[in-house]
């Protein structure tokens, strides 16, 4: 590590209505780390990820970017793909494209036209290409395949050069087959932008093929009187590099059974 | 094979669908003829071919008092008062309904006003109408507006709210101000749900239309039919009341029709009624 993170996360915690959702979060990431998220269902891993989009506000402590604390709401410099709904159905895969030019250009109406229009056209033609979809560039969002969309969601979020790209477990709805072509795409898109990612995953090789940096998320503190008092945190922060690839260790082993107390691979929390 | 699991062909759905017409039809002209039979003069139940002959007289021969072609001015002025009634609704309800559906401190404003004021029978306003805007025109129009616009700014704001709220956050993302959002995000989305929703606002639009009519007016659909009561004229009631669903019918359908040419995406992910 060396300069400033380019994600720099305080004691960050979440509580919904007394219940601890997160807790002590503190987090350094570098500018082009490729982090996954892994954990249990419910432990907060999208809630994590919401945060970083400000899609929802930390209870407690502060998210910086840049040295600068995130704004209180979604923005243009941090890019998202969900799962379902990235996509606008009402427009085509082109326009689905163009969308975000326009509304650049056009602060009233939102929409180009003539000449401009085909400017706008031609610019997402490269990018229609890279992702294999210049054949179905008239066609609507619902007769794509799930993979198709999942590409146009991720090419879209790419448009406005985001300083982040969020995913909430973008391929968890994909084939098997279809989900490897996709991991190869955005490791591809990943090393050409150069931008920082969070994606958040249940697959656990997943997490390992793509990730620079796996964070396991899990509730380590449990008070049986009051499971809401504690909420997970990131129990194992895992530094991978090219060089030094661990082989993937068993799930079983990063999450740990209520009660019990670990010894982190790289104790971060 | 299980009856749950035979499907008619296309030719059989269509002759099975003509059925109950024509049943409809034989029983109403045998009851007609067996009552004419003892009665010829007998009001209640006249022979299809004098219900045409009073039809074809109020389209095709001009009214000997005032020279019109009934049912032309009729329908024409009904028209008029629908179209305008609806309009008005459209544009409130699109306004209203976006502004309460998008925006969350309108919605906390106006939510449980007009969720309130959308409960009152619209013909209890009727009076009130008469007496602010007189027996006139704007009177017959505001009451379909009062009994339209109110479900249809309800049925406009939930379709808002019903907008995944990922693609407004994408839209966020994707550096949208919050009237870029309206007119290319949320607006496409709910125009096909605005039109499904003035389909239902009809019947009811139809109904205020004719009490309006019945009640105070000199011509329309609905004054005609309860003017024509007085002398039991059933052979021109009838052929009207066929002529108003006719009408109802084919509005819908030009509905339907302009959704589906317009808003193609959406009739893509499954199909409405």
């Amino acid at each position: 590590m060396s300069g400033e993170p380019k994600v720099l996360i305080r004691n960050a915690a979440k509580i919904y209505g007394g219940t601890v959702v997160l807790e002590r979060l503190n987090l350094a990431v570098d500018t082009g780390s490729f982090c996954t998220i892994v954990g249990a269902s419910g432990c907060g891993k999208s809630t994590f990820l919401r945060m970083l989009l400000s899609q929802e506000l930390p209870s407690r402590g502060e998210i910086l970017v840049d040295g600068i604390p995130l704004p209180p709401e979604p923005s243009p410099d941090r890019g998202i793909v969900f799962q379902r709904y990235s996509v606008f159905p009402h427009l085509t895969v082109e326009k689905n494209l163009m969308l975000s030019t326009e509304l650049e250009r056009t602060p009233w109406t939102g929409r180009l036209f003539g000449r401009k229009r085909e400017a706008a056209r031609t610019g997402v033609a490269a990018i229609l290409e890279k992702i294999g979809l210049a054949r179905a560039r008239a066609l609507y969002p619902t007769q794509l395949s799930g993979g198709m969309q999942q590409r146009l969601a991720i090419a879209q979020a790419l448009l406005k050069r985001p300083k982040l790209l969020l995913l909430d477990e973008p391929f968890g709805a994909l084939d098997p087959g279809i989900r490897a072509d996709m991991q190869a795409l955005l490791t591809d898109l990943w090393r050409e932008f150069g931008m920082t990612v969070f994606m958040v995953t249940h697959d656990i090789h997943e997490a390992f093929k793509l990730g620079t940096r796996v964070l396991v998320f899990d509730k380590i503190r449990h008070d049986p009187d009051a499971p809401e008092a504690y909420g997970a945190t990131v129990t194992y922060d895992l530094h991978l590099n090219g060089k030094n690839r661990r082989p993937i260790p068993d799930p079983r082993d990063l999450i740990t059974a209520p009660g019990t107390t670990k010894t982190g691979v790289s104790p971060h929390a | 094979m299980r009856i749950i699991n035979r499907k008619p062909s296309r030719l059989t759905a269509f002759t099975l669908g003509l059925v109950p017409f024509a049943a409809a039809i034989i029983a109403y002209a045998a009851a007609s003829h067996y009552r004419r039979l003892e009665n010829p003069d007998d009001k209640l139940l006249p022979s299809l071919s004098d219900m045409a002959a009073a039809f074809a007289r109020m389209a095709f021969e001009p009214d000997r008092r005032s020279g019109d072609y009934l049912l032309w001015v009729d329908t024409f002025d009904s028209l008029q008062r629908l179209g305008a009634g609806m309009g008005v609704s459209v544009v409130f309800a699109l306004s209203v309904g976006v502004a309460i559906g998008f925006i969350p401190h309108i919605r906390s404003t106006l939510g449980p006003f007009a969720s309130s004021f959308s409960l009152i029978p619209p013909i209890t306003i009727l009076p009130i109408l008469f007496i602010i805007f007189g027996l006139g025109e704007t009177s017959r129009i505001m009451l379909i507006v009062v009994g339209t616009a109110p479900v249809m700014t309800r049925s406009v704001a939930q379709a808002v709210m019903e907008i995944p709220r990922e693609l407004i956050i994408k839209a966020e993302t994707l550096g949208a101000s919050v009237w870029q959002m309206m007119v290319r995000v949320v607006l496409p989305q709910i125009l096909p749900k605005l039109i499904t929703a003035m389909r239902l606002a009809l019947v009811p639009a139809w109904i205020f239309l004719i009490s309006a009519e019945a009640i105070a007016s000199t011509s329309g659909l609905g004054y005609r039919i309860f003017l024509v009561r007085r002398y039991l004229a059933m052979d021109v009631i009838l052929p009207y009341v066929f002529w108003i669903t006719l009408i109802a019918y084919l509005i819908d359908r030009l509905l339907l029709m302009l959704s589906r040419r317009a808003f193609r995406w959406h009739h893509l992910q499954g199909e409405s009624l």
